[in-house]
C-alpha cells in the first residue's frame, strides 16, 4: 500500500509537470494543444532509446536530449500553425500525437513497435530496494515539480509573461503595439513542449517500459482536466490540480471496482467515462477552476 | 519496376477512389458542422462509431438488410449529436470555440466509453452477402474490384446528391448556406441561428455516423472505429477547405487517392500518417484549402 501511495504521488507529480507544461502554452499565451500525449511520447522515446536501446548514455543527458528534441518539436509545429486561427492549431496537435504513436508503433527497428521498449534504467534501480528506489524517484520528480514551478512563475511574473498574457487576450493588439507576436508564440510553445517531453522522459525512467499504447488521447485529457480544474493561468493551480486527477482516478479505481457484475473492461471503460465527464462538468460549472487567476497588479509608485 | 509500378498503379486509384467517396460522407459533416457552428467538432470520432454500432444492431441483431441499417446508423448519431450540441457544447462555446473543442474531445471520450461498455473490445462483423470479386483484365494490368465496394461507394454518391439538392433548393439548405455565410446577416433576415445550429449538428454527425458505417462494411468494427478514420477525415475537410462542403468532397478524394498511392512508397501502417501530412502541406502551401472557405 505504501508503495501505491508513493508511486500515485510519483505519477500525480509528472502530471503535474505536464500540467505547468500546457499552462504555459494555454493559461499564458492562449494556443490550443491537444496533443500534449504526443510530446509526452517524443520525450519519453528519445531519452529511452539514448539511454538504453540505441546508446549508454547516462540518465540526465538522455533527459536533457529529450527536452531538446521536443522543444524543437513544439517550435516547429507552432511555426506551422501559428499564422492561423486556433482551430487549425487544435487540429494539427491532435493529428501530431497521433503520427508520432504511429511511427513508434511501426519503427520496429528503431523504436521496437509495439513491444515497446524496456529495461530503461532509473536512478540507481537494481542498486537499492525496489521501495527505496520508489522514494527517491519520488523525491527527485518532487525537485523537478519545484524547479519547473519556480520557472514558470518566473515566466509568468515576468515582463514576458505579461507579453504572453496579452497575446492571450488579444494578439492583434500585442502585435500593433510592437511585439513580435509570431516569436512570442513559438518560444512558449516550445517551453511548454519541452516541459511535457521533460515529463514524459521521467515516466520513461520511473516506469523502466514504454510502448506506443501508453500514449493515448486520454492522457492529454487528465492534463487538461487537471489544469482547469487547479485554474488555467496559475501555476499552483497546474500542481494541485494534477494532485486532485490523480487522487480522483485513483479513487474511481476502488468505487467502480465495488459495484458489483462489470466485467473488467465495463469497469475501465466507467473510469475513462467519469474522467471526461468531470471535464466537461468543470468546463461548465466552474471553468475558472479552484485558484482563479488573479490580475497581478504592480503597486504605481508615489508619484508625490 | 517500372511495369510493376504501372501494374499496382490503377488497382490503387479505384481503391483510392472508392475509398475517398466513403470519407466524403464524414468529411462533409464534420465540415458542415464547422461551417455552421465555427468550431472543430472532434465528437464526430465517437458519432461514426455510434453510427457503425446501431447499423450493427440494426443489420445484425435486428436481421434487416444494408439500406435500412443505413437509415439508423443515420438516425441515432444525427439525435446523439443534436442532444450533444444542446446540452454540453452549446453552452461552452459562449465561453470560446477552443474550450468547445476541448470539450468535444472530452465528449468523443465519454461516448466511445459509453459504446464499449455495452458492446466490449470485440471485433464485430456485420452480416453481409459474400460476393466474388470482379476481376477486369486491362492487358497491363489485372484489376479485382468487390461488389460491396462498389455499393458503398454508390451509396455515397447518392447520400452526397441528397445533401447537394437539400443544401441548393429547400428552404432549410438556403437558411443553413446563409448562416454558413454570414450569421449576422442571416440574423438580420430573420432565421433563427440556433434551429440552424440544430439543424447542422443534426445532418452534420448524422452523416459522419453513415461513413462510420460505411467504414465498418468493408472490415469489421469496434469502439475505435471512428477514432481511426478522424485523422483521415480531418485532413480532408482541411485539405479541401475548413467549412466548404464541396472542398470536403474534393479533398476526401484527394486524401483517399493519396492514402492509396502512398503504399508505393510506403507501409501500409502509415496510411494516416498521409493524412496528417497532408494537412501540414496545406497549411504551409494553401491555408485556406483547395477551395477556399465559402460554404457552397
Amino acid at each position: 500500500m505504501e508503495n501505491y501511495l508513493v508511486a500515485m504521488a510519483v505519477f500525480a507529480g509528472l502530471y503535474g509537470l505536464m500540467a505547468l507544461g500546457l499552462n504555459v502554452i494555454w493559461g499564458m499565451a492562449g494556443m490550443i494543444n491537444l496533443g500534449l500525449v504526443g510530446f509526452m511520447a517524443v520525450g519519453a522515446y528519445t531519452s529511452a532509446l539514448l539511454t538504453v536501446r540505441h546508446a549508454t548514455w547516462p540518465i540526465p543527458l538522455g533527459i536533457l536530449a529529450a527536452v531538446l528534441v521536443t522543444a524543437t518539436a513544439g517550435a516547429l509545429v507552432a511555426r506551422i500553425t501559428a499564422r492561423m486561427r486556433g482551430d487549425y492549431l487544435a487540429i494539427v496537435t491532435l493529428g501530431f500525437s497521433e503520427v508520432v504513436r504511429l511511427v513508434a508503433a511501426n519503427e520496429i527497428r528503431f523504436t521496437n513497435g509495439t513491444d515497446g521498449i524496456s529495461a530503461i534504467p532509473g536512478p540507481w534501480r537494481g542498486e537499492v530496494a525496489p521501495a527505496t528506489f520508489n522514494l527517491i524517484f519520488l523525491g527527485l520528480t518532487a525537485l523537478a515539480v519545484l524547479v519547473v514551478y519556480l520557472v514558470c512563475q518566473r515566466i509568468r511574473h515576468s515582463p514576458y509573461g505579461r507579453v504572453l498574457r496579452a497575446i492571450r487576450d488579444d494578439d492583434q493588439v500585442t502585435a500593433v503595439a510592437g511585439k513580435p507576436v509570431l516569436r512570442f508564440k513559438t518560444e512558449a510553445f516550445a517551453v511548454g513542449a519541452a516541459i511535457t517531453g521533460f515529463a514524459g522522459a521521467l515516466y520513461g525512467h520511473y516506469n523502466a517500459y514504454i510502448a506506443p499504447e501508453g500514449f493515448v488521447p486520454l492522457i492529454t485529457i487528465y492534463v487538461v482536466l487537471a489544469l482547469t480544474a487547479g485554474g488555467t493561468g496559475t501555476n499552483a493551480g497546474a500542481v494541485v490540480g494534477a494532485v486532485l486527477v490523480v487522487a480522483f482516478m485513483e479513487g474511481t479505481r476502488f468505487v467502480v471496482a465495488a459495484i458489483p457484475g462489470l466485467a473488467a473492461v465495463q469497469i475501465a471503460a466507467v473510469r475513462e467515462f467519469l474522467i471526461a465527464a468531470l471535464l466537461i462538468l468543470l468546463l461548465r460549472v466552474r471553468p475558472q477552476g479552484l485558484f482563479p487567476e488573479r490580475h497581478i497588479r504592480h503597486p504605481v509608485p508615489d508619484p508625490r | 519496376m517500372l511495369s510493376d509500378l504501372i501494374g499496382e498503379l490503377p488497382q490503387l486509384l479505384v481503391n483510392g477512389l472508392v475509398a475517398g467517396t466513403i470519407l466524403a460522407l464524414p468529411a462533409i459533416g464534420f465540415t458542415a458542422i464547422y461551417a455552421v457552428l465555427r468550431f472543430p467538432n472532434f465528437a464526430i470520432a465517437s458519432h461514426a462509431t455510434m453510427g457503425a454500432y446501431a447499423g450493427y444492431v440494426a443489420n445484425v441483431w435486428l436481421g434487416l438488410p444494408v439500406i435500412p441499417s443505413l437509415l439508423a446508423a443515420f438516425v441515432v448519431p444525427a439525435l446523439s449529436g443534436m442532444a450533444c450540441d444542446e446540452v454540453v457544447l452549446k453552452p461552452l462555446r459562449r465561453t470560446g470555440p477552443l474550450t468547445a473543442a476541448i470539450a468535444a474531445v472530452a465528449l468523443t471520450i465519454a461516448l466511445e466509453n459509453v459504446i464499449r461498455f455495452v458492446f466490449g473490445n470485440d471485433l464485430r462483423g456485420y452480416d453481409l452477402p459474400v460476393w466474388r470479386d470482379w476481376r477486369f483484365d486491362l492487358g497491363f494490368a489485372v484489376l479485382r474490384v468487390g461488389p460491396q465496394q462498389v455499393e458503398n461507394a454508390a451509396i455515397s454518391v447518392a447520400v452526397m446528391a441528397m445533401v447537394f439538392l437539400f443544401l441548393a433548393f429547400t428552404r432549410t439548405g438556403k437558411m443553413m448556406r446563409a448562416v454558413a455565410d454570414n450569421p449576422m446577416l442571416a440574423g438580420i433576415k430573420g432565421i433563427n441561428a440556433d434551429t440552424v445550429a440544430r439543424l447542422g449538428s443534426f445532418m452534420g454527425m448524422g452523416l459522419v455516423g453513415v461513413g462510420g458505417m460505411l467504414l465498418g462494411l468493408d472490415t469489421s468494427i469496434d469502439p475505435l472505429t471512428g477514432f481511426r478514420a478522424v485523422l483521415s477525415v480531418f485532413a480532408a475537410a482541411v485539405v479541401g477547405g475548413l467549412g466548404s462542403i464541396p472542398g470536403a468532397v474534393v479533398g476526401a478524394a484527394v486524401v483517399g487517392v493519396g492514402e492509396e498511392l502512398s503504399l508505393l512508397v510506403l507501409d501500409a501502417s502509415y496510411r494516416t500518417a498521409v493524412g496528417f501530412l497532408a494537412i501540414v502541406v496545406v497549411l504551409l502551401v494553401r491555408p485556406r484549402g483547395i477551395l477556399g472557405e465559402r460554404a457552397f
